[in-house]
């Protein structure tokens, strides 16, 4: 997944096909942190609601802004420092990329121009730019919901900015910039297997984003989850979704955006992005149906929370493996995925961690699980085709180093913020709800309040505080 | 002038209104409320995460009525209201001192 910048000999031209696939796509993937919002916002409690919404809309506008500035070049454009990450000058702004695109690859009219796999199918470079800028964003908003209900609005929106650039843009240049877990001569899959001609002679594979995305937004949700600590009442009072067709109606919008997000990660309108499609549609059907299986054998009944969280298993655990495997290896796949989620989901009553909407249950266990899956299925270099288990171990090890790696990092940022700017909302405005608290609005207004306009001080109100006490005793209820 | 306020059923609603009307009930007062009685609540599961809900959703009817109608409007409400089930819910009476129309200012029995 390395982005080859060698130029062709004959002048290269845009790929108007290609192009207008991708621009199409990266508008689907942008749609997915909306639906996340959507999804994440019905799972909670109505007074927190909102805050819950804000999480994925505050990460849209810091993470991206820092894509543009110093994110794309971090991830994709930066000459590579150690393997781990590119240097954030190089392209700061965009700088080489748009205006006087300096050293980049040009087309006839002078547009930077890039063939990311070597395919001869070349798009614009900023295209390339706003598609993978939307990935980023809906990365962070996936870890919003370990925390819901009780963290400072600030303290999220500066965690986004850093943990993006600390953990995100690192894993990112790692795995598809050429870095330390891709399939370059320098990664770990060529340390362990060997290379040839310039490439490990097993390929990790990682379509769109198991470990870039999932593993790493989910491996932060546990540690944020733990460092930020439980809700007030967490395991004693209930703690429901508020509005389950506002759940479903968000796992639809994330189902419809990340075809762009798996389809459009072959940079391609061809065969591969529609076989891409099929995988990515059947393995979803398959995790509802193992997760309503296991509802219903467990708890006696098949939710819709439980359909909508089988979707969203399903789309995460194909999510690396979609280009590498058939149909039907993509419905095992998506069945064993939304079964153990439904499993996973559990896990945090029994150990005590408040990963609110289960960040950790749905992204981190079926990530994990499709990218190694992706080792056990992949049509060439599967165990289960008979091609060996060095796939499988290549799976394994990039699937734990991004684990680590995030976990780490994870972790200092989390405990800097605990200590200085602090996470925790006070406790009477988390049990008063943080709609209230942080942003001064509340989700619904289903019967009218009364009310002004202006602020509670303003003498009107204590006028009528006055006239109010003198009607009571009189026998006038209010 | 009584009150009659009866707590229901939510979907015996329109049957009950019908019923009134049918007697000759000109008004009513229908509000959301939430309780329980021997019905007591339900179980849901979100997740696998089982959480007990104690208040059963139902609907408070309130009618003013004269003296004499009384007993026979709670017993209109009672069969259009009942179904022989648990949760069925409870019809009670009490004594109204006043009644004011506000648009008109007409007192007791006028004004309902």
């Amino acid at each position: 997944m390395s982005p080859t910048l060698l130029p062709l000999a004959a002048e290269p031209a845009i790929d108007a096909s290609a192009t207008a696939f991708v621009l199409i796509c990266a508008s689907l993937v942008l749609l997915m942190t909306p639906g996340l919002a959507l999804f994440y916002g019905g799972m909670t409690r109505a007074k927190s609601v909102l805050n819950m919404m804000m999480m994925s809309f505050g990460a849209m506008g810091v993470v991206g802004v820092v894509y543009v500035l110093w994110g794309y070049s971090m991830s994709f454009g930066g000459s590579n420092i150690g393997g781990i990450i590119g240097n954030p000058f190089e392209n700061f702004g965009l700088k080489g990329v748009v205006g006087d695109a300096e050293g980049a690859t040009l087309d006839a009219n002078g547009t930077a121009i890039i063939d990311v796999f070597g395919a001869d199918v070349w798009i614009p470079e900023i295209l390339f730019v706003g598609f993978q800028l939307t990935f980023a964003i809906i990365t962070v908003a996936l870890i919003s919901g370990a925390i819901a209900d009780r963290a400072k609005f600030s303290t999220w929106l500066v965690f986004a900015g850093l943990w993006v650039t600390l953990a995100y843009f690192p894993v990112a240049h790692m795995v598809w910039g050429g870095g330390l877990l891709s399939g370059s001569e320098d990664g770990i899959a060529a340390m362990l297997f060997g290379a040839t001609d310039g490439a490990a002679n097993v390929l990790p594979i990682d379509f769109a984003g198991g470990t870039v995305v999932h593993i790493n937004a989910g491996i932060a949700g546990l540690v944020l989850a733990l460092i930020v600590g439980k809700r007030l009442g967490f395991g004693k009072s209930a703690m429901r979704p508020h509005n389950v067709p506002l759940v479903m109606l968000g796992a639809g919008l994330l189902w419809f955006g990340w075809f762009g997000f798996n389809a459009g990660s072959e940079l391609a309108a061809d065969g591969l992005s529609a076989l891409v499609w099929v995988n990515t549609t059947v393995a979803t059907c398959a995790a509802i149906l193992g997760w309503l299986v296991v509802e219903k054998l467990r708890d006696g009944h098949a939710t819709s929370v439980g359909a909508a969280s089988g979707v969203v298993a399903g789309l995460v655990a194909i999510t690396p493996a979609c280009g590498a495997l058939s149909p039907v290896g993509s419905i095992i796949l998506g069945l064993v995925a939304g079964a153990l989620a439904a499993l996973a989901v559990g896990l945090k009553f029994k150990f005590g961690y408040d990963d609110s909407l289960d960040v950790v249950g749905v992204h981190l266990v079926a990530g994990l699980w499709g990218t190694v899956g992706a080792g056990l299925l992949a049509t060439e270099g599967g165990l289960f085709y008979g091609d060996g288990i060095n796939q499988t171990v290549v799976q394994i090890v990039i699937a734990l180093a991004s684990l680590i790696f995030s976990a780490v990092v994870t972790a200092i940022i989390g405990l800097a913020l605990k200590y200085t700017l602090g996470w925790r909302i006070s406790d009477d405005d988390e049990v008063a709800g943080i709609d209230q608290a942080e942003h001064a609005e509340s989700g619904y207004d289903l019967v009218s309040r009364g009310g002004r306009l202006g602020t509670t001080s303003s003498p009107a109100l204590s006028h009528d505080a006055r006239h109010h006490d003198e009607l009571t005793p009189e026998g006038v209820k209010a | 002038m009584k009150l009659i306020t009866a707590i229901i059923k939510p979907h015996q609603i329109d049957a009950v209104k019908e019923a009134l009307e049918a007697y000759g009930i000109s008004g009513m007062t229908v509000s959301e409320a939430s309780g329980y009685g021997r019905q007591r609540g339900h179980s849901e599961v979100y997740r696998g995460a089982e959480y007990t809900v104690d208040f059963v959703p139902k609907l408070r009817l309130e009618v003013l009525v004269d003296d004499m109608d009384a007993s026979s409007v709670a017993d209109v409400i009672l069969k259009a209201a009942q179904t022989g089930r648990i949760g069925d819910g409870k019809i009670w009476t009490v004594p109204v001192e006043d009644v004011v129309r506000v648009r008109t200012g007409e007192r007791g029995s006028e004004a309902i």
